[in-house]
């Protein structure tokens, strides 16, 4: 028994999840539930709802995951993890992946050794404003205070901005959304800043959406995706597939709806790679050969979860704008399944 | 000469008129207690007026509170424009509040389990251990209760575990086991040595639980009578309740052993016991929560995980242990010279001496200052809302206030959240201000 | 006859180590030793073996890179090219200030509920009951809350002073309240300040010197001189003739509304203030309650001794009571001060940037370098407190009670 003496009883209580093993693909089949790390609530992307389930964009993925590893999209435990905490979560391996809209930089990349899998969510820092200020430009902005939700990249962003454009700001960092947008409502702060996806996603929860504006410029560039640790490359190889998953059936036109039909064979080989009745790619991965089949049956296809989550028939209204398909004139583009 | 000259004298005597109006009644109280000074009359009205501000702006939005409306757009609507409490929020989220939002709820095909009347999950189960608490509670709280319902105390930790974690019953069982096992192996060879009963006691534990430990198969919890729940589910006030009493309960032994060894003649030990205390008091109880969300992980085996419960549970228990043990330093010094003195006279050695005379008193004089202990670190539970627990307030800041339905509620969630703590605060300090006067036997 | 007998000479055995309290203590420390170094490695072991694992390193050198964030209320010059070594000066000032302001209000505050709860007026006791029961019983973290969600509701914003009828104006036309903060004058030093400044720290000495002065004349002669107005005279009346006869070199500048906020004059944060508030009210109900009980443990007979000498009601409350309450009430005070230094740690509540939001939060999300950020946390707020409880150490001896 490899587990250690005194939390072999804790382990069967549920308080220490135990015992390590090669690699973090046998670990979360040997337990039976994958850990994700998600926000601690940002509606659209990962929020849970009244009854406590946890719904949104980045929490599909990790539904999709579990449901490729594990064949069963609600074996998930989501972790809620604020930015202090997410990089340690992941790193001592708490959590098996971290699907919190997290930037895609260099230093994450190479100084705190993570892989980053892929980009689910094209973004970039944006700014809103009450409309009765008039304010049309963010150049317009000097000696104005701004809400800043803390914990990724923004504060280092908005800084660059300004000194670039040389006027002045007054930052009000602060830690969750409700409150800043709190701050923002009562005229505490004039500008709210923050990822423009969460600018939608807050606007929409206001009680008169229309009164406010998000302001053209996006400063930043922010592909957000899902995060694993460096190291363990089946892992990742099994986060990033899946997402390509995700991405391929929409582009190839595969959807939850159909995806029974299809899976019983059609004439197009990569579809027939992608769902496991050509090919070996699920076992080459380590999984079943029909991973990639269940994985988008959990939610659908990237652009099902994409227009179920954040899309414009939802209250938070985003256009797909870079986060359509590069067939349409946007950036997701996966690899080939060959 | 007549007998009637004395007419003038009374026969009887005149009743006791009542005092004037001016030294009587309620005129005479308000006459001495409010308006003795003309500085203390000018207090008074100032007193009036801010009770007039603060009950003329919160009674009629209480009043005209609206308490069954599904979002705060409904409720608004409702209010038209009046102002009143949207407590709509409160009954609404009410069990996330007191349960967080994944303590999982029983739904009509949740399975059955004690003669198929209660569900295997469910909120019964929090709400019977929060119950059979005060059950537990009570002899170690009244001491004029019969000592036989300790044995319920002792059982109680135990029991609680099993309800509110639930997963299989044999964990529980073992644990029962391991701690009688140790407690009769204590008990035989305390009265050879202290030392020996006490290191004998843990090592016989241990071995019951490692032997027992092995025994339960892995998949144990499958099929359980009680639906096995994951403490990351743990949330709500029900948090903040554990949280204080698990970390008060095991802090109090700790904090017994770290005053006796700041107290040591042993120079190694007592230095350990004072850079220990003087750590943990020196550094707000929030960065040692940074050190269990950030880095303790770093310093459990490799491999190993540990949820972030524990690892909280082991900060704010050494948190409160550094406190309690000045607290217990603190009445060990009151005692008098004479006290240890005299339990060296008997012939009695250390272990015995503490055990029988010192330790008895010097708790008994502690007991208010643990109690205020307990009540600030109850407080305190609400910080682990900070390093992304839902606890009330972390429910409050996080979820509730994220929701789309319930954006904007403040007053009346924050106001619940201090009722709640002002009511089981204020109860126990009430508590803690009756023993005290229980305990007056008084050295004076 | 009898032979005196030398008690035998024990010689060393082991069994001594255990049963022998001269050499057992030995046993147990050599025992602890081995414990602590046990655990010790086995927790550094641990934590190397989890960082090589993870491909990490424990390396200072991201404090002296640029931390690329602004800061909204600094005490010393900083911008966003400035170290992280900088930032978190920046909030270690922030944290002093805070915890400086709030330990004075806290303090006034405490005094003031502690002294009233005392007094006769019954509505008035009461109501500081209630005040020192309800701010005792409720988790300062919520109190910070509720007061912060107060500020930025009740007071308006720089909006509201804009337009023709503003629906809010600035008090006096200086000082504005808004919900971002505080806007208040700030003075402007023109030349020949210096001597105005000079001139009323010598006032300042002259006062103390003319109270000893009459103190004494006082102890020596028994004549009284009056105290309240000659003080006041001494301390205001050179310093004003300065200022007319320098030519009024002292300007003040006044905030006014410009753009987006106030510009000009002061700006004291609203998060400053919500804190600070919230810490010295929270704090201060503890402080009422050590107050009242030293007032209380100065037994009656002492003021009634005093009152038997004939001293007024103002004088035994100073010359008897308090001096001898101080001794009781100081201790828990000073201590009030530590948990009001780390309570300023809830600052990230409100988005106040102490040393916790700046290096505990902003660099360590930014940097990543968790255990090297909540290390040096942990090392300054043990600084800070160490020193005071040396401060109180070194006050405690001073007024120990000299017992035989």
């Amino acid at each position: 028994m490899k587990k250690s003496v005194f939390f072999g009883a804790l382990t069967v209580a549920g308080l220490a999840a135990g015992a390590a093993a090669a690699g973090t693909l046998d670990d979360v089949k040997a337990r039976g539930k994958l850990n994700c790390g998600v926000t601690t609530g940002l509606v659209g992307f990962a929020a849970p709802d009244a009854n406590g389930e946890w719904n949104g964009f980045d929490v599909s993925v990790c539904r999709a995951v579990a449901a490729a590893v594990l064949g069963d999209a609600s074996a998930v435990e989501f972790v809620p993890t604020t930015g202090k905490t997410r990089f340690t979560a992941l790193a001592s391996g708490e959590i098996d992946m971290l699907a919190r809209n997290t930037t895609w930089t260099f230093s994450r990349d190479v100084d705190l050794k993570f892989t980053f899998v892929g980009v689910n969510y094209y973004d970039g820092q944006g700014f809103m404003v009450p409309k009765e200020l008039g304010v049309s430009s963010a150049k317009d902005l000097d000696g104005a205070t701004v809400c800043i939700q803390t914990g990724t990249t923004t504060e280092l962003n908005l800084a660059d901005f300004f000194r670039s454009n040389n006027i002045s700001y007054e930052p009000v960092p602060i830690e969750t959304n409700a409150e800043a947008q709190q701050q923002y409502l009562a005229g505490a702060c004039d500008v709210y800043t923050t990822d423009a996806s969460g600018l939608a996603a807050t606007r929409a929860t206001f009680e008169a959406p229309g009164d406010h504006t998000l302001l053209p410029e996006i400063i930043s560039k922010e592909p957000l995706g899902p995060l694993v640790r460096h190291g363990d490359n089946e892992w990742g190889d099994v986060v990033r597939w899946t997402l390509n998953a995700l991405i391929t059936a929409e582009e190839l036109g595969v959807t939850s709806a159909n995806i029974s039909e299809m899976a019983a064979g059609t004439n197009n080989p990569e579809i027939n790679r992608l769902l496991g009745t050509e090919g070996t790619l699920g076992e080459m991965l380590g999984l079943d050969a029909d991973w990639a089949m269940k994985a988008i049956a959990a939610g659908g296809n990237y652009g099902e979860v994409f227009e179920k989550n954040i899309g414009e028939s939802t209250p938070i209204g985003l256009a797909r704008g870079l986060n359509a398909q590069w067939t349409e004139g946007g950036l997701i583009y996966s690899p080939p399944f060959r | 000469m007549s007998d009637t000259s004395a007419a003038f004298v009374r026969t009887e005597q005149v009743p006791p008129s009542p005092p004037p109006s001016s030294a009587t009644g309620p005129y005479k109280w308000a006459k001495d207690n409010l308006f003795s000074t003309w500085l203390y009359g000018l207090l008074t009205f100032v007193s009036c007026y801010v009770i007039y501000v603060i009950l003329g702006n919160t009674l009629p939005w209480i009043f005209a509170g609206v308490w069954n409306t599904s979002s705060l757009a409904e409720c608004r609507e409702v209010l038209d424009g009046v102002s009143g409490g949207c407590f709509s929020v409160l009954t609404e989220r009410w069990n996330q509040l007191l349960f967080g939002f994944k303590y999982p709820q029983a739904t009509e095909d949740t399975p059955r389990t004690v003669l198929g009347l209660l569900p295997t999950v469910g909120y019964w189960r929090p709400s019977l251990t929060f119950l059979l608490f005060f059950a537990a509670a009570a002899p170690v709280l009244f001491y004029k209760l019969p000592r036989k319902l300790l044995l319920f105390t002792a059982i109680f930790p135990f029991l609680a575990y099993y309800l509110i974690w639930g997963g299989t019953i044999m964990t529980p069982i073992l644990a029962l086991v391991g701690t009688v096992v140790g407690y009769f192996v204590y008990q035989r060879l305390v009265t050879g040595s202290f030392a020996a009963g006490f290191f004998g006691g843990i090592a016989a534990a241990f071995v019951v639980w490692i032997i027992g430990g092995m025994l339960i198969p892995e998949n144990a919890n499958e099929g359980a009578m009680l639906q096995a729940v994951p403490s990351r589910d743990l949330g709500g006030f029900m948090l903040n309740m554990m949280l204080g009493v698990a970390c008060v309960s095991l802090s109090v032994p700790l904090g017994i052993a770290l005053a006796l060894g700041r107290q040591s003649d042993m120079p190694l030990i007592k230095w350990i016991c004072v850079i220990f205390i003087e750590f943990i008091r020196g550094v707000p109880l929030i960065t040692l929560l940074f050190v269990a969300s950030v880095m303790l992980a770093y310093f459990f085996p490799p491999g190993t995980t540990t949820d972030l419960f524990l690892r909280v549970v082991i900060m704010i228990t050494m948190f409160s242990a550094a406190y309690i043990a000045e607290v217990i330093r603190g009445g060990l010094a009151a005692l008098p010279r004479g006290q240890y003195e005299a339990a060296d006279s008997l012939g009695l050695d250390y272990p015995q001496a503490m055990r029988l005379i010192i330790l008895p008193q010097a708790l008994k004089i502690s007991i208010p200052g643990i109690v205020n202990v307990a009540v600030g670190l109850f407080k305190d539970t609400t910080l682990v809302s900070v390093i992304s627990m839902f606890d009330l307030v972390g429910m409050i800041r996080g979820p509730i206030l994220a929701s789309t339905e319930w954006n904007g509620v403040y007053w009346e969630l924050l106001g619940f959240a201090a009722l709640l703590f002002f009511v089981v605060c204020y109860g126990i300090s009430q508590y803690s201000q009756w023993l005290e006067r229980q305990l007056a036997t008084d050295h004076r | 006859m009898t032979i005196m007998t030398d008690p035998p000479q024990e010689s060393f055995r082991l069994s001594m180590l255990l049963n022998d309290t001269r050499y057992r203590s030995y046993t147990f420390q050599f025992i602890a030793l081995i414990v602590l170094i046990a655990s010790a490695a086995f927790l550094m072991s641990n934590l190397f073996s989890n960082l090589a694992a993870a491909g990490l390193n424990i390396s200072y050198q991201f404090l002296g890179s640029p931390a690329g964030y602004d800061i909204n209320q600094t005490l010393i010059a900083y911008d966003s090219q400035s170290t992280n070594a900088r930032a978190a000066l920046v909030g270690i000032l922030n944290t002093l200030l805070v915890a400086f302001l709030a330990c004075v209000t806290a303090t006034i505050f405490g005094v003031i509920a502690g002294v009233l709860r005392l007094s006769n007026n019954w509505l008035v006791s009461k109501l500081m009951s209630f005040y020192v029961e309800i701010f005792r019983n409720i988790p300062v973290l919520i109190w910070i809350i509720i007061i912060f969600t107060i500020m930025i509701a009740v007071l308006p914003g720089p909006r509201a002073f804009r337009g023709d009828e503003p629906s809010a104006s600035m008090v006096l036309n200086a000082v504005a309240f808004t919900n971002r903060g505080v806007y208040i004058p700030a003075p402007v030093w023109g030349p020949g300040s210096l001597v105005v400044v000079a001139t009323f720290i010598l006032s300042v000495f002259g006062v103390f010197a003319y109270r000893r002065y009459a103190t004494k004349l006082l102890y020596d002669t028994g004549r009284l001189l009056p105290m309240g107005w000659p003080s006041l005279a001494i301390l205001f009346v050179p310093t004003l003739l300065i200022y007319f006869i320098m030519g009024m070199p002292i300007g003040l500048d006044y905030p006014e509304l410009k753009g987006f906020n106030f510009s000009g004059g002061i700006k004291v944060g609203g998060p400053l203030i919500a804190l600070w508030f919230a810490l010295s009210i929270y704090t201060g109900a503890f402080i009422a309650e050590n107050v009242r009980a030293g007032i209380q443990a100065i037994s009656k007979g002492q003021s009634e001794a005093a009152g038997a000498l004939g001293l007024r009601q103002g004088r035994i409350m100073n010359l008897v009571v308090l001096p001898q309450a101080l001794r009781v009430i100081i201790p828990p005070l000073i201590s009030q001060y530590l948990n009001i230094t780390k309570n300023s740690s809830l600052a990230i509540a409100v988005g106040y940037a102490d040393v916790t939001a700046t290096l505990g939060g902003i660099t360590l999300n930014q940097t990543g370098r968790a255990i090297e950020c909540v290390l040096l946390l942990m090392l300054f707020y043990l600084t800070i407190s160490l020193s005071i409880s040396a401060i109180m150490n070194v006050y405690n001896n001073s007024v120990k009670l000299k017992e035989r």
